[in-house]
């Protein structure tokens, strides 16, 4: 659920294996040390997903109601689907094809919610619109006195869910729209089609690669949450995953039930290629006014800009309202600080937990991309692929995954003699955190530093080699320095992913091990909201960070693509 | 082994041997099957002190060959021998750090985050920090760049930033320093300046070098030596002046600079075709064969010839290059040849001209698509491995 605002976002999920020409003669001739890392590194990370592919655990008891899980799954998964490409492709049209007041700001501001995960916005969402909430009080006091609506439902999820994910879509199509060959969008103009005939009809079939993506991306962050939909009391396979681990330790079923999230991952994958087909709707820029944005005045531009901002308030404007009002309300009164000791020992797991895996993830993305610049073969740089991979991953799978492996050493162990093993498996572990973290966050670490890589000229490598600098002194004096800015991008990235990620760590840590998320979390489930309102606002804060990057990064992406033109 | 260039005296070791080299590479499109060969069983020896150019069309294995002796790929066979070391062969591979090669390259590479002088000692790693900072200053003095030490390489211009490139490659005294297309990223105003420095350069310090270009001007005027290359085999491997004027196959006759070739034939020592007696041919007495000559367009004579009843050779079309103009004429046969004549001269098209061959030239004759000194040269050969290297007495 934790939404991972990554630059990965304006990339197709699943990789692609394109043998680039130019890479190759770019490519030296290779370091056996250094390859072989890459591929024990792509082992290291696909082995959590490969063991619950593979594990059969003794005779696995489904749980009574899975048929209901998948129904269940499937439901959320096409609202979710439904609901973000509306808001997404609607508020993508709105600010591509016209201008209306605010237009500029609010292209952005749209992106905001990423930043506000949706464990944070579903109880927001249920605390004020609920039939204990104010506006549904307001309502009976005002209009009728029986009134109730239940929200904490499969569509009051679906609503939640979309309002924070949409941002994906969006992103995706505005893109898509923005890059759309001018003189297309003129040819279909000049055969008589009205402005909404040549969206649907043009633009539109021709975005769907990207809306593909888009969509995929939207669908991963559903399968890979079971927070939030626990205030809804929406149970998918992904819940049924943990909590059959949690409440009964039947590893053998909480096995059996990851592969079953993974083949929805696989499905969603496989749904993306199938969505993007054969068409690679690369068009040639062409010469051409193409979408000249139509100014929207009066009440029409009004409407426009109020229909941005219904957006961003929903989803992040009036629950950061709501929670600042409770954390004052609560500093006002004489409860326990929230701020307090419980706050302050979980901050810092926190940040030990994400400065750990924000250090573990960028030093491998280093050496990865250090490896590749040596020099790699077609499986060296498929291997580099695969690392990336764990993002697709649902946590659900990547934590049981970490689990079944802890169990393989404490076997292992077991069996060369010391007894119980580790003993880690039924307590957790941070270790078993960090290494689940380390796959999850791999991904968006190697391609912030690969894109600083991909910036530095291959003659420069090659000229430090001839002056008789080797691997480790290429690394150090040239390389290291010179990718720096990816470094530092990085390390914020998946530092504050870490923070932010609910799900790997509810299933991993050890008894009395709790992090913000986690302390979030509980405190929301117990409806505390006023010791819980000061914590999720730090989330959020910290979470605008690498929104702000993201934001940065298009912005740049936009400015070349204007230079262009 | 290619004999060595005839200017330089028995060399002890050369710098630099290339021996039977071959590599090729998977094709890149999936449609095609098979390998792309960039080079094929490449023989050269480089001396010491000497600057040699390679020289080919786009794709003809120019740049591979630079990256197999400086270790940035592997030969598929053959050995590399850099000052008689044995870098790259059967079952060695010395990588490019440990190799004594130095590059310099079209983009000039410098380290932006070091400055020039810490650029400069990147490759004296080795060295005492005393000694390191005399050799720095040593080379920057020798490219006039010692007043920039301090800079970054954002700061320099473009030949500044060529100058320090040299300089950082000059440093640890490389046995042979390798240049990629070292002007093309210059202002065509700078080139010839900064290619003459540049030259001077690796000339006072004795350096071994082989550049790679793409210019045929650039190519007969800088270096020692220039071996021309196509499909990844070498075609000529000679002094500029040979490559021009006795070039070995068709290919280096039209590559390096223009020609024209006209069916001809030698009988009773005397060489004739379309236009005539061309000159004799001393030594070929016994012979009566047909080949072609190569004409080069400042070899043709042309004069107006307005009387002219029945059919003859006419001009075509004009080309004015301002010094020089160039005349193409369709010969009778249907044949075109060029011609350079003064910027005063200008023959009308259209207009009927007699053709002759410049007196005193001794054209290159070419029998299929290779060079032929004599007549003990047409005996078909049967080695095909001296195919490419093939070099005159």
């Amino acid at each position: 659920m934790t939404q991972s605002v990554t630059p990965s976002v304006t990339q197709p999920l699943a990789p692609t294996f394109e043998p680039a020409v130019r890479a190759r003669r770019a490519a030296l001739r290779g370091r056996p040390g250094w390859s072989a890392l890459v591929v024990v590194v792509a082992l290291l990370t696909a082995a959590p997903v490969v063991t619950v592919l593979l594990g059969r655990e003794g005779s696995p008891a489904w749980p009574g109601n899975l048929g209901a899980m998948v129904v269940t799954t499937l439901l959320l998964m096409a609202g979710v689907g439904v609901g973000t490409l509306v808001l997404g492709c609607g508020l993508a049209w709105l600010v591509t094809a016209h201008t209306f007041p605010l237009r500029d700001v609010m292209v952005w501001l749209l992106v905001l919610p990423l930043a506000m995960p949706a464990y944070i916005l579903g109880f927001v969402f249920l605390s004020t619109f609920d039939a204990s909430g104010p506006v549904q009080g307001w309502v009976r006091t005002t209009f009728a006195a029986g009134f109730q609506l239940d929200l904490s439902t499969l569509t009051g999820c679906a609503i939640v869910m979309s309002l924070t994910l949409y941002p994906y879509v969006y992103l995706l199509a505005r893109a898509a729209f923005a890059e759309q060959a001018p003189t297309t969008y003129d040819a279909a103009r000049s055969l008589g089609a009205g402005r909404l005939r040549a969206f649907f009809r043009v633009l539109l079939p021709l975005a769907r690669p990207s809306l593909a993506a888009g969509l995929a991306l939207v669908m991963m962050e559903v399968l890979t949450d079971f927070a939030t939909i626990q205030y809804f009391g929406v149970q998918t396979v992904s819940y049924g995953v943990y909590i059959t681990w949690k409440s009964s330790y039947q590893f053998a079923s909480a096995v059996q039930l990851a592969s079953l999230v993974m083949l929805f991952a696989f499905a969603v994958i496989a749904g993306e290629r199938l969505l993007r087909g054969r068409a690679r709707f690369t068009q040639r820029g062409g010469r051409g006014a193409g979408l000249t944005q139509s100014p929207l005045t009066g009440w029409r531009g009004v409407l426009a800009m109020l229909a941005c901002l219904a957006a961003v308030s929903a989803a992040v404007l009036v629950p950061v309202l709501r929670l600042s009002w409770w954390a004052w309300d609560h500093a006002r009164g004489d409860g326990p600080p929230a701020l307090g000791e419980g706050f302050t020992q979980a901050l810092t797991n926190s940040a030990v937990v994400a400065v750990l895996a924000a250090l573990l993830c960028v030093v491998l993305a280093v050496l990865i991309g250090h490896a590749l610049r040596l020099g790699a073969g077609r499986l060296v740089r498929s291997a580099a692929q695969l690392t990336t991979f764990g993002y697709a991953v649902p946590g659900a799978v990547i934590g049981i995954g970490v689990l079944l492996l802890l169990q393989h050493v404490d076997d292992l162990l077991e069996w060369v003699g010391v007894p119980g093993g580790t003993g880690l498996l039924v307590t957790g572990s941070v270790p078993a955190i960090l290494a689940a973290y380390g796959v999850r966050f791999l991904g968006p670490a190697f391609q912030a530093v690969d894109a600083s890589y991909a910036k530095l000229s291959p003659s420069v490598t090659q000229s430090a080699m001839s002056l008789g600098a080797g691997p480790l002194r290429l690394l150090g004096r040239v390389h290291g320095p010179l990718v720096r800015p990816g470094i530092a991008v990085a390390l914020v990235l998946v530092a504050i992913d870490a923070v932010k990620e609910l799900p790997l760590v509810l299933m991993l840590r050890p008894i009395g091990f709790d992090t913000v998320s986690v302390w979030v979390h509980q405190l929301a489930s117990e409806n505390l909201w006023g010791l819980v309102a000061a914590p999720a606002l730090v989330i959020v804060g910290l979470a605008v960070v690498p929104v702000g990057i993201l934001i940065r990064q298009v912005r740049a992406a936009d400015l070349r693509e204007g230079g262009r033109r | 082994m290619t004999t060595p260039a005839p200017s330089t005296p028995a060399p002890s070791t050369p710098a630099l041997v290339l021996d039977a080299v071959s590599k090729s590479y998977p094709s890149a499109g999936s449609g095609r099957r098979g390998d792309v060969t960039a080079a094929r069983s490449l023989e050269l020896a480089v001396a010491p002190g000497e600057i040699v150019t390679l020289i080919g069309p786009s794709g003809c294995g120019k740049s591979t060959a630079l990256r197999l002796i400086a270790g940035l790929d592997r030969p598929d066979a053959g050995r590399i021998l850099i000052a008689g070391d044995e870098v790259a062969g059967p079952d060695r591979f010395r990588q490019p750090e440990r190799r004594r090669v130095g590059l310099v390259f079209q983009d000039h590479a410098l380290f932006p985050h070091l400055s020039v002088a810490r650029n400069v000692a990147f490759g004296l790693q080795r060295l005492p920090r005393r000694e390191r900072a005399a050799r720095v200053s040593e080379v920057l003095e020798l490219v006039r760049l010692r007043h920039l030490a301090g800079r970054y390489p954002h700061e320099l211009s473009g030949g500044e930033q060529q100058r320090v490139a040299l300089a950082r490659a000059l440093a640890p005294r490389p046995a042979v320093v390798l240049l990629d297309e070292p002007f093309s990223s210059l202002d065509e105003s700078l080139r010839a300046q900064v290619r003459a420095q540049l030259v001077g350069v690796l000339r006072e310090t004795g350096t071994t070098a082989v550049f790679v270009t793409h210019d045929q001007t650039e190519a007969l005027s800088t270096g020692d030596r220039v071996v021309v290359m196509r499909d990844g085999a070498i075609e000529q491997a000679d002094t500029p002046q040979r490559v021009f004027e006795q070039p070995a196959t068709r290919f280096v006759a039209s590559f390096m600079g223009d020609a024209d070739f006209l069916r001809a034939h030698v009988h009773n020592a005397l060489l004739t075709c379309e236009v005539g007696v061309v000159s004799t041919v001393p030594g070929w007495g016994d012979a009566d064969v047909d080949v072609d000559v190569v004409l080069r367009p400042h070899e043709v004579a042309l004069a107006a010839d307005p009387g002219r009843a029945e059919p003859g050779p006419e001009v075509v079309a004009v080309d004015y290059h301002g010094a020089f103009v160039l005349h193409t004429v369709r010969l009778v046969s249907g044949q075109q040849l060029r011609s350079w004549q003064p910027h005063a001269v200008r023959h009308p098209v259209g207009s009927p001209v007699a053709v002759t061959v410049v007196p005193g030239i001794r054209p290159t004759l070419l029998v299929g698509d290779r060079a032929v000194a004599g007549p003990e040269d047409l005996t078909p050969r049967t080695d095909s491995a001296g195919y490419g290297t093939m070099s005159r007495p």
